[in-house]
């Protein structure tokens, strides 16, 4: 019980500094500590996302950090996506797909990875936006 | 708002729902590099916008799953109360980070997540 206590607070620090809900913590706390079966996991890993995603979006908005507007139509759209995902992921070999996926993943983290390291050496790391929110790595 | 832009945000919400639907990883996998990479979104918005995505998403999908009788409200709140005080002091702790320490923590999960995904049975 300390253990899913303590798994459940890293989640939602993780959520608080990424952006992420914390699901990737709690299905596996919840099925393996817990000993729920993998569906009634991933069913209760939402309702413990939902507190999170909710106290996480009310103080990015009181740090200023929110366009509820934006994540309210993304919320929307993958709604209905995610119903075709799970249709889709029950008539295709997973395996390839999975392998597909974790590559462009390696992608992304690495297309992110360079512009911040070029900005920590004090470089303008970003090509897509003004460097608006950090006065801390200016070149001398 | 733009036809445009509100088919760009249409599609971030496509693509993190397909993909958690898929392959059971979180939309905010998806909604966050996005944000940053093709709308410039600052470290902070992203991560801010991407839980507003994920609630409205996450109320809809537990509603269906309490309909399936899959809910376990007191694991849920053992679990999701913690996590709660993990929030407020994980955006705490945001608020302090450069953006560019905070995209470098996000590549890390984007690794560790494609890593579990190779690697599961």
């Amino acid at each position: 019980m300390i253990g899913v206590i303590l798994i459940g607070f890293a989640a939602g620090m993780l959520a608080g500094l990424l952006g992420i809900g914390g699901g990737a913590l709690f299905v596996p706390a919840l099925a393996l500590i817990v000993g729920l079966s993998q569906v009634d996991a991933q069913a209760t890993s939402l309702l413990a996302i939902v507190p999170v995603a909710l106290v996480g979006a009310w103080r990015q908005h009181r740090y200023g950090n929110l366009r509820l507007g934006d994540g309210i139509r993304i919320g929307v759209f993958a709604i209905p996506a995610a119903l075709v995902g799970v249709v889709i992921v029950n008539a295709i070999p997973q395996r390839i797909t999975e392998f597909l996926f974790a590559a462009l993943l390696v992608y992304i983290a690495w297309t992110l990875a360079r512009g911040a390291l070029q900005e920590l050496r004090g470089g303008d790391g970003r090509t897509l936006q003004h460097d608006d929110d950090d006065d801390t790595t200016r070149p001398a | 708002m733009p036809r445009s832009r509100l088919l760009q945000l249409g599609a971030v919400g496509v693509a993190a729902g397909f993909f958690s639907g898929l392959f059971g990883v979180g939309g905010g996998v998806v909604v966050v590099p996005l944000l940053i990479l093709w709308f410039g979104y600052g470290e902070r918005e992203a991560a801010g916008t991407s839980l507003v995505a994920i609630l409205v998403a996450a109320v809809f999908a537990v509603t269906l799953q309490a309909i399936y009788g899959n809910v376990h409200v007191d694991d849920g709140l053992l679990i999701g109360i913690p996590a709660v005080g993990g929030v407020l002091a994980g955006t705490a702790l945001q608020q302090r980070l450069s953006g560019a320490i905070i995209r470098l923590l996000f590549s890390v999960l984007l690794v560790v997540t494609a890593v579990l995904l190779v690697v599961r049975a």
